[in-house]
């Protein structure tokens, strides 16, 4: 620990400590302009000048870079220190008068206008350098540096030409602290990321205000520590150190009774249908993004806006997008008719867009939901009965020029229709999640025809799987709403701790077993047997079945040469009476 | 027997977690299929021992079917895949023994195809019709004087 004095101030700092974070703790206020707590400091703008006395000399030091020492009494604001820091500025102030942090400073200091020529008075650069340290020391590229000398030094890429050293990562901009760097996607080369396809975002985030966990992540595809193995900006600001870059995915084993499987779905993907245009023309987007675009907490702060940043004059919601269609799924989702009903409502709220919802049949299933239907009935929403053929920006008519046309028939009316629209949302179905047929794989569970998950029986058992112990849980099991979900997981979860409750397991009532007088000892059945539940007792010269890992599929019985091994309840002799007796019905 | 009248009579050694499930599916959708097939369950198709078949066609079984798990899908792992090889092998002892290896099937319904058990049954009929009677000993006669009886 260093003891120093502080504007008479007795502060105690940790060893290594720079004057300026004694200062700050002594509550001083010393202004700067090329510090970055992450960057180490280089004293260029020399803003941060300060008067140390020390060992009987009485120096004027830039506090960033100077270590603080046992006794130093340190004056932030004398008037020596004050004079000198004035004429730093008015000096800077004369290069980069258009700087507004550095004319803050100035007007703090009572400058009004500097002593010396301006060369011009839109220069907002200070030389400082910051940006040459941080892409150096944060991102590693060295991508620019100053180039040339005196009064035309100024930071730029080699030759000031396009670099292939810069990633596009736009560090100095952001560090800049003039604001001297513009970002400009001049050869569309930067990395931009999307929040949910809908706007740029950081390569360290909280994917939405609503996730679960709330917890930020690194997308290592944008991360620069990914790229250069510099940066780690993010944990060297983290004071509670709880970035970690080396972590890795491990796996984990656990040891469990019984397993809910809750793997949920994801939405069908709108381009399969190419009528629809998803991905070709601007303004048609799926449900989820639409349902980003309304988040208070979204791109457009829950405003419903157009590419170009207009209001919708006419939307479109188109019903059954891959679900109740031969050609994709011919299953209904069940979830889309509430959603879009709630989509209409609240683009209705929203915006003064006249609003179409095109459906084929109406599934208002739930409690309340017929009610909400009749409420949008009255709120104005224009329903049109029929599935939607295409969406085009093919315009036939003026009226039509550069909307979105959606071509429907019109059940009702029994007629073609072309509805012009500005915006068009497309309710996509429920498909089973990416890894669906991997978990069937990895827990031998059943799908049913429309590739969900099978449960063991739709009525009397509709939470379980063919496999004890396995449950289902959700929309992996088939499309389902919030309420059915949580009741379903609900039921899930009592069955599991039913069977934890229990404390035994039941054992197969039918499995193998091998007879020792008969067996040969020819182990033909231990290299059948799936589940290494036989062995061979060389001692007895006979193999045995462990009854605790016998599942009873009987593959062994039909195998043994000499009939020492059996099924219980399914004996050889018992099939062969069966055999026998079912031709005499 | 009368060849017009000809009726087949066929054994289904169907598995319990797939295809005896996917018969009870059609059942209770209420598929209509041909009822010549008499079903068999066995915990699965690995179970299924040769000797079954050839019990079956001596006791006058125009046909069999072993029906299980698709592969892969097998409730016991890998039942099925043995199920296949012995039924591979058994076809070419059948034909040595005179019966057609068509009359002896191996099909994968899983629990949720109800439709492809109706038609599987359908079409299999359908085929053994057209082979005819197997005739195997005479024991057909046999049993159709027993159960005039």
């Amino acid at each position: 620990m260093v003891n120093l004095t502080i504007d008479g101030k007795q502060v105690e700092v940790d060893e290594g400590s720079t004057i300026l974070q004694a200062a700050k703790k002594a509550g001083a206020r010393v202004p700067t302009l090329c510090f970055h707590p992450v960057i180490e400091p280089y004293a260029a703008c020399r803003v941060c000048v300060v008067e140390v006395a020390f060992r009987g000399k009485n120096d004027l030091l830039t506090s960033c870079n100077t270590k603080a020492e046992e006794g130093m009494d340190v004056r932030t604001a004398s008037e020596r220190a004050l004079r000198a820091r004035r004429l730093n500025v008015e000096m800077l102030l004369a290069r980069a008068p258009a700087a507004e942090p550095l004319r803050e400073i100035a007007k703090e200091l009572g400058i009004e206008k500097t002593r010396f020529p301006v060369k011009d008075p839109d220069e907002k650069c200070i030389l400082c350098g910051l940006c040459v340290r941080a892409c150096e020391q944060i991102v590693g590229a060295c991508a620019i540096s100053f180039i040339e000398r005196g009064t035309d030094r100024h930071v730029s890429t080699p030759f000031g030409e396009e670099s292939e050293a810069c990633i596009g990562c736009t560090a100095c901009a952001h560090f800049c602290p003039t604001g001297a760097i513009t970002v400009e996607d001049k050869y569309g080369r930067k990395v931009i990321h999307d929040e949910m396809y809908l706007g740029p975002t950081t390569a360290i985030r909280v994917p939405t205000r609503q996730a679960v966990p709330m917890v930020p992540f690194i997308d290592k595809e944008a991360c620069i520590h990914f790229k250069t193995g510099e940066c780690k900006v993010c944990a060297k600001v983290c004071d509670r150190d709880a970035v970690n870059h080396e972590m890795e995915d491990t796996i984990q084993e656990i040891e469990a009774g019984s397993i809910i499987i809750a793997s949920g779905f994801k939405t069908f993907d709108a381009r399969r249908i190419p009528a629809y245009g998803y991905g070709r023309f601007p303004n048609i987007i799926t449900a989820m993004e639409f349902e980003r675009l309304v988040n208070a907490s979204g791109p457009t702060g829950g405003k419903v806006l157009l590419a170009n940043g207009e209001e919708p004059k006419a939307v479109g919601i188109i019903h059954c997008v891959g679900s109740r269609d031969e050609n994709y799924h011919a299953y209904c989702s069940r979830v889309c008719c509430m959603y879009s009903l709630k989509f209409a409502h609240l683009l209705g709220e929203k915006t003064k867009a006249t609003i179409y919802d095109f459906y084929i049949d109406m599934r208002c299933f739930g409690k309340g939901y017929e009610e909400f239907y009749h409420r949008l009935l009255k709120e104005g929403t224009k329903f049109v009965r029929g599935r939607v053929s295409e969406i085009t920006t093919l315009a036939l008519t003026e009226k039509e020029e550069g909307k979105l046309i959606i071509r429907v028939e019109d059940t009702l009316l029994g007629a073609v229709r072309r509805i012009a629209v500005d915006m068009a949302i497309l309710a996509v179905g429920m498909e089973p999640s990416i890894d669906h047929n991997r978990l069937a794989k990895t827990f031998n569970i059943s799908c049913s025809q429309d590739t969900f998950f099978l449960e063991r029986h739709p009525k009397l058992a509709p939470v379980s799987s063919f496999s004890d112990g396995i449950f289902l849980a959700g929309t992996c099991q088939g499309p389902k709403d919030i309420p059915d979900t949580v009741a379903q997981a609900g039921a899930a979860a009592a069955e599991a701790l039913a069977l934890a409750d229990l404390g035994k397991v039941e054992l197969e009532p039918i499995t193998a077993v091998i007879d020792d007088k008969l067996c040969s000892g020819c182990q033909i059945c231990v290299g059948l047997c799936p589940f290494t539940a036989i062995t061979y007792k060389k001692d007895e010269g006979h193999s045995e079945i462990n009854d605790a890992l016998c599942k009873g599929c009987g593959t062994c019985v039909a195998a043994c040469p000499s009939g020492a091994s059996y099924q219980k309840h399914f004996r050889d002799e018992q099939i062969f009476a069966e055999i026998e007796g079912i031709f005499l019905i | 027997m009368n060849q017009e009248h000809f009726e087949p009579r066929l054994i289904g050694f169907l598995c319990n977690w797939c295809s005896y499930t996917g018969a009870d599916l059609a059942g209770t959708a209420r598929m209509v299929y041909a009822p010549n097939i008499r079903i068999i369950r066995v915990m699965c198709t690995g179970r299924v021992d040769p000797q079954f078949v050839l019990k079956a066609f001596r006791e006058g079984a125009d046909g069999v079917l072993i029906s299980g798990c698709h592969p892969g899908d097998c409730h016991y792992q890998e039942g099925n895949y043995k199920a296949m090889r012995r039924h591979k092998l058994l076809s070419k002892v059948l034909e040595q023994f005179g019966i057609e290896k068509e009359r002896f099937r191996l099909e994968w319904v899983s629990a949720s195809e109800g439709t492809k058990f109706q038609q599987v049954c359908n079409e299999f009929t359908e085929q053994i019709r057209g082979l005819g009677p197997l005739n195997l000993n005479g024991n057909k006669g046999e049993h159709h004087e027993q159960r005039q009886a």
